[in-house]
């Protein structure tokens, strides 16, 4: 068993009197049944003597007594264990997002961007039946084993000794061959489906593509070899998962035949009653129930094994440290200073090298250029989403090392690049900036962001659901309510990535004229590609692979016939 | 029960392979029942009638045999049904991605490609349990206890009787069960689904909940989320559980009333012990199919509702003629397209397109200008055969489109969609697809000219670099430019284009725009045009409203006419210079 798996008993470990009432259950169900054919073989064989019927008694009574445990265990057992798997999964949610939390995004490597992370949930998920397919098992089966032991030892410890060995075998013996036989196949499937689902995103997403260049026919051949390479590994597979079903059934034969092989010289020599002898043979076979979801349970324990691995890699990153101190720096105004700050993602090239910049109070400012010159991570600082190598930053004149995140988040609005609607209600999705927010806030920050005219033509208004991911509305809608959401909160600072990206121009305009008045009383600063409706803004910086290459106003800018100049008549030119 | 006669279908085509499966099963049921047989024996001749070790042995050796044939016959069953349902799942995926070929791009873009890859690999695989549980299951339980019966009820009739009487009791409680079970369990999984859905909901607005500092009510918000998921699906748990607890009841509550009644004939010597313990040891079995049937019902379940998703896209028409003309541009190696009264609509409701009627001339750039949504993409898409037109005919070099083969088509025809795809391939691969059995000379000969070649030599494996792996995930302006290369190495006399306009920095812009002019010098142009400087320079423009084109001419014809087109041109240049 592996480090990983412990630390993941550990974390679920606040439920073990669940756990263990689970497993009692599942323990007692499987008693039932043994019961239920050691006291039916009692009853048949003590009745082919022909005692009187009061000599039965006490079986059928017991006969029925375990014919209905097993059913009454069953469902207890089936209750419990499910109410542990919802448990569990409520608690690796809430430690995973407490874990992540504090690391995202800068710390989160490959995992920043919400699509790989949403693979880890999956992880996460995969944990939820740990206690139903790998805890619970051995842990029955080793009950059961301690029952057989009682009951069997009662009568000779031979035949004791001889199921420990067939449990040994079967419980343990069995699932190491199928985990040994498997271990190769199991990486190599992984590997092969990831490339068939490869494949198939190649040809649903390239399948234009494909078409034009007349690449139809060596996808398909190359699509069937994949394919076929992927089922001949599955079949191998089966063929193993197969044989340990089998096997199992071998070894409880095998079981029962050693028993008799035993019993029966000790029946022949009095040793043993031979009423006994149908007894024991119809409880071994009974006791192997506890024996077969073994196999599997060694390859979910795999499986939860690579989960787990592959969460702790994230999770057991070092946290950033933060300032501790519940006090909140005062600035005397909130402008924003970079004294050459440096700063690069780590494994890639460097963003900033020594920038300076200025965002005054009360203005509009604006940094422009082409997509991937570094502006968005401009953001990433100010909000410490990352944090910069070198240099200072400043917010008036409180450094911002001085700020925690949460901090910041008091005094910085900002309107990333890529929105999130949660799946709330419009109302909902504004209000989270600001959970004090009156109906009345909400609907003038809708306003401002000209949005709050269409949700009155929905059906609900502003109680209509937005959907998964905010799909039930278009772009430019998200775009708006995104904008509401910033505004809401009349912070300070107001930092706004593409604001107008998936905005038509009507909108686009509207929204321009509102960032100019709430700059006469707030810092805005605006990042975008776009130059069009910049001629108001306070100071435009262009930026050119992380450097500031050009600043000014737009007046200036178009007289120095420059980067900015080019750049808007380029767009200019883009007429549909 | 879910036998959906379509799946029935699909396995009837591996009949020999099934057979096998399921005859494998029932011998090892009869094998089980032989077990029991010499068990019995064994134990009756030991215990009543005073046989020794050696007396038996023979019989032992016997049950050895037997045993072992059985374990053999279950793992001969698995192969099979396993390899039944492997042959299926890959059959059916080879038909799947066929067909999606036939149905053709504007069937798989847009919202619906999430939907469709998820089909192609996840759905069929969920039929493994179906084909290779569930199925072998639903016969194995109808014969096996049939099996019993027959061998039952001449050794004693009464428990016949009683098999005979429970057994028809668990597929009717399991249906009766069943169906409230099933709307209570979907409803259990809608649940399930959206719990996972807020914590997924959660997880991917981390930026947004660190952006207004709300950590913790949000993690207050999961606890109770799957707090009072917990208490509400457990409140349906403890009905539909009460399935497995009648079924469970049942069949043990049976086997204790066989014990109990062979037990009292036993004592009043209606029956001999051996063949009381042969049917004790048998009630069990006869039992077990049903119960397992009722495990693997929720498998069969699962199959079946993929099974849905698969024949939906199976049963798409395909709405592409399959021509099977070549075609052959002469010697000239010219195209001419003309449109004649071309019209199309993609789901039989509005039209797409229109009365479309034009020509393009060799050597000749026509630009599509109009917004978006007014019928250019489809018109590029109906010349590439993506589309056919349901009205009107697409005239090329004297042939009609319909009846070339698309394939043979394409040959000529090069395209630069907006967003182009790059394949999970090394870039050299990608390039070569444009030309199979490029050099390599030819390749970045290509890639220079698409003004690509820097960037590709940067990356740590060059050319060999596979797309989509570490950092090699291109920007939209470096696939386009990939796209252009792409372009040059295939050098067909026909180009579809639709303008790119990411964002790039000005000088690489500036170089973008040049090399697509160079491109498409000599050859007959389509141009989805976006920028004012190409429509000027185009031999002829087409404007698009609404499907249609309502005006066309060059650049001065159309500014003269102060119509649609200096309309749509003003709106969008926005201020004056």
């Amino acid at each position: 068993m592996s480090k990983q798996f412990l630390r993941v008993i550990k974390i679920a470990g606040k439920y073990k009197f669940w756990m263990l009432l689970a497993s009692v259950t599942g323990f007692l169900t499987i008693g039932s049944s043994i019961g239920l054919m050691m006291t039916s073989a009692y009853i048949i064989a003590k009745a082919a003597l022909h005692p009187s019927i009061a000599e039965l008694q006490v079986g059928i009574v017991g006969v029925r007594f375990f014919g209905i445990a097993r059913g009454v265990f069953r469902y207890a057992e089936r209750y419990i264990s499910h109410e542990i798997t919802f448990k569990l999964l409520a608690r690796f949610r809430v430690w995973f997002y407490d874990s992540i939390y504090p690391l995202f995004p800068s710390k989160l490597g490959k995992y920043r961007s919400a699509d790989l992370l949403t693979r880890i949930v999956d992880d996460v998920e995969n944990l939820e039946h740990i206690y139903v397919r790998v805890i619970a098992p051995p842990f029955v089966a080793l009950l059961v084993l301690i029952l057989m032991l009682v009951l069997f030892e009662s009568f000779n410890l031979l035949y004791a000794t001889i199921i420990i060995i067939f449990f040994l075998l079967a419980g343990v013996g069995v699932p190491l061959f199928s985990y040994f036989a498997s271990k190769n196949i199991g990486t190599k499937l992984v590997l092969l489906q990831s490339r068939m689902n490869e494949l198939i995103v190649d040809q649903i997403q390239g399948l234009p593509e494909l078409l034009v260049f007349g690449q139809v026919e060596s996808f398909n051949n190359e699509f069937d070899k994949t394919q076929k390479e992927f089922y001949s590994l599955q079949k191998k597979n089966a063929k193993i998962s197969g044989a340990t079903e089998a096997l199992i059934g071998l070894l409880m034969s095998f079981a029962v035949i050693t028993i008799l092989y035993s019993a029966i010289p000790n029946v022949t020599n009095g040793l043993l009653d031979g009423v006994y002898l149908s007894v024991l043979v119809l409880g071994t076979m009974a006791s192997f129930e506890a024996l077969l979801p073994l196999p599997v349970a060694v390859q979910f324990l795999e499986q939860s094994n690579k989960s787990a691995s592959r969460i702790f890699e994230l999770t057991d990153t070092a946290k950033p440290s933060f300032p501790n101190t519940k006090e909140q720096p005062e600035p005397n105004d909130y402008s924003i200073k970079l004294k050459s700050v440096s700063f690069k993602y780590s494994g890639s090239n460097v963003v900033y090298d020594k920038l300076n910049l200025f965002i005054p109070q009360n203005k509009l400012t604006a940094i422009v250029g082409a997509s991937g010159t570094g502006k968005s991570t401009l953001v990433n600082l100010i909000t410490r989403f990352w944090d910069y190598d070198d240099g200072e930053i400043y917010i008036g004149n409180k450094n911002l090392r001085d700020f925690s995140p949460a901090g910041i988040a008091k005094i910085v609005s900002v309107v990333p690049q890529r929105t999130h609607l949660f799946n709330l209600s419009i109302k909902e999705n504004i209000r989270f900036a600001n959970p004090a927010a009156t109906d009345e806030q909400i609907y003038n920050a809708a306003e401002l962001a000209n949005i709050h005219e269409f949700v009155l033509t929905l059906p609900n208004k502003y109680d209509e659901l937005v959907g998964e991911q905010g799909l039930k509305l278009s772009g430019g809608e998200r775009r708006r309510i995104a904008l509401a959401r910033a505004f809401v909160r009349n912070s300070p600072v107001l930092i706004l990535d593409e604001p107008t990206a998936d905005l038509d121009q009507f909108n686009e305009e509207k929204i321009m004229n509102n960032l100019h008045k709430l700059s006469q009383t707030h810092t805005v600063l605006i990042i975008t590609h776009r130059l069009r409706h910049l001629n108001k803004a306070g100071i435009i910086y262009v930026m050119d692979k992380g450097q500031i290459v050009e600043s000014g106003t737009h007046e200036k800018l178009m007289e120095q016939k420059g980067y900015y100049f080019t750049m808007l008549n380029l767009e200019k030119d883009l007429v549909v | 029960m879910h036998v959906d006669k379509r799946l029935i279908k699909l396995a009837h085509n591996y009949r020999l392979t099934a057979s096998i499966s399921i005859l494998s099963d029932l011998f090892a049921a009869f094998l089980t029942i032989a077990q029991a047989f010499y068990l019995s024996m064994i134990i009756d001749s030991v215990f009543l009638r005073s046989k020794s070790l050696n007396d038996v042995s023979n019989l032992i050796f016997i049950l050895i045999l037997v045993s072992v044939l059985k374990s053999l016959f279950i793992w001969l069953g698995q192969n099979s049904a396993n390899k039944l349902a492997v042959n299926i799942k890959s059959n059916l995926r080879q038909k799947l991605t066929r067909h999606i070929f036939k149905l053709g791009p504007s069937y798989t873009k847009g919202e619906k490609s999430g939907e469709i890859t998820n089909t192609v690999f996840n759905g069929i695989e969920k039929l493994e349990a179906y084909f290779s549980q569930f199925l072998p299951q639903l016969f194995l339980s109808a014969l096996i206890p049939l099996l019993i019966l027959i061998i039952v009820f001449p050794v004693d009739l009464l428990t016949g009787v009683v098999f005979l009487v429970t057994a028809p009791l668990i597929p009717v409680f399991m249906i009766l069960i069943g169906k409230i079970a099933e709307s209570m369990n979907r409803k259990q999984w809608k649940i399930l689904n959206l719990m996972s859905g807020y914590f997924l909901d959660v997880i991917q607005g981390l930026a947004t909940i660190k952006l207004f500092g709300r950590q913790r009510d949000i993690r207050k918000k999961i606890e109770l989320v799957s707090d009072s998921f917990r208490i509400s699906t457990m409140k349906v748990l403890r009905i539909a559980f009460l399935s497995a607890l009648v079924l469970e009841i049942l069949s043990t509550i049976s086997i204790a009333i066989v014990a109990v009644e062979i037990g009292l004939r036993l004592l009043h010597g209606n029956l001999e012990f051996r063949q009381a313990l042969f049917i004790l040891i048998l009630a069990p079995e006869f039992y077990l199919p049903l119960r397992q049937l009722g495990a693997r019902y929720h498998a069969g379940m699962e199959g079946v509702s993929a099974a849905e998703s698969i024949f939906k896209i199976l049963k798409e028409p395909v709405k592409i003629s399959s021509g099977k003309n070549t075609f052959n541009p002469g010697l000239a190696k010219n195209i001419k397209v003309e449109f004649q009264n071309v019209s199309f609509s993609y789901n039989n409701t509005k039209e797409a397109v229109k009365n479309l009627s034009f020509t393009l001339n060799p050597g000749t750039v026509t630009a599509l200008v109009g917004k978006s949504g007014s019928g250019k993409t489809t018109t590029a898409n109906l010349l590439l055969k993506f589309i056919e037109n349901s009205t009107g005919k697409i005239i090329v070099n004297g042939m009609d489109l319909k009846t070339l083969s698309r394939n043979d088509w394409l040959k000529f025809v090069t395209w630069i969609p907006q967003n182009p795809y790059l394949f999970h391939e090394s870039i050299k691969y990608n390039l070569q697809l444009a030309k199979p059995g490029a050099t390599e000379e030819e390749i970045i000969d290509a890639a220079r000219k698409a003004d690509i070649h820097n960037f590709i030599n940067s990356l740590a494996y060059g050319y060999e670099t596979i797309v989509g792996e570490r950092g090699a995930r291109l920007s939209g302006g470096q696939a386009q430019r990939i796209a252009l290369a792409r372009a040059f190495l295939k050098n067909s006399p026909l180009i579809i284009l639709d303008e790119p306009t990411a964002n790039l920095d000005p000088q690489t812009e500036l170089r973008l725009l040049r090399n697509i002019e160079m491109l498409t010098k000599n050859k007959t142009v389509l141009m989805i045009a976006h920028r004012l400087n190409t429509i000027k320079k185009a031999d002829s423009i087409l404007v698009y409203s609404n499907g249609e084109i309502v005006e066309s001419g060059n650049y001065n014809e159309l500014i003269e006419l102060n119509g649609y087109f200096t309309k749509l041109i003003k709106s969008y240049s926005g201020e004056d210079e």
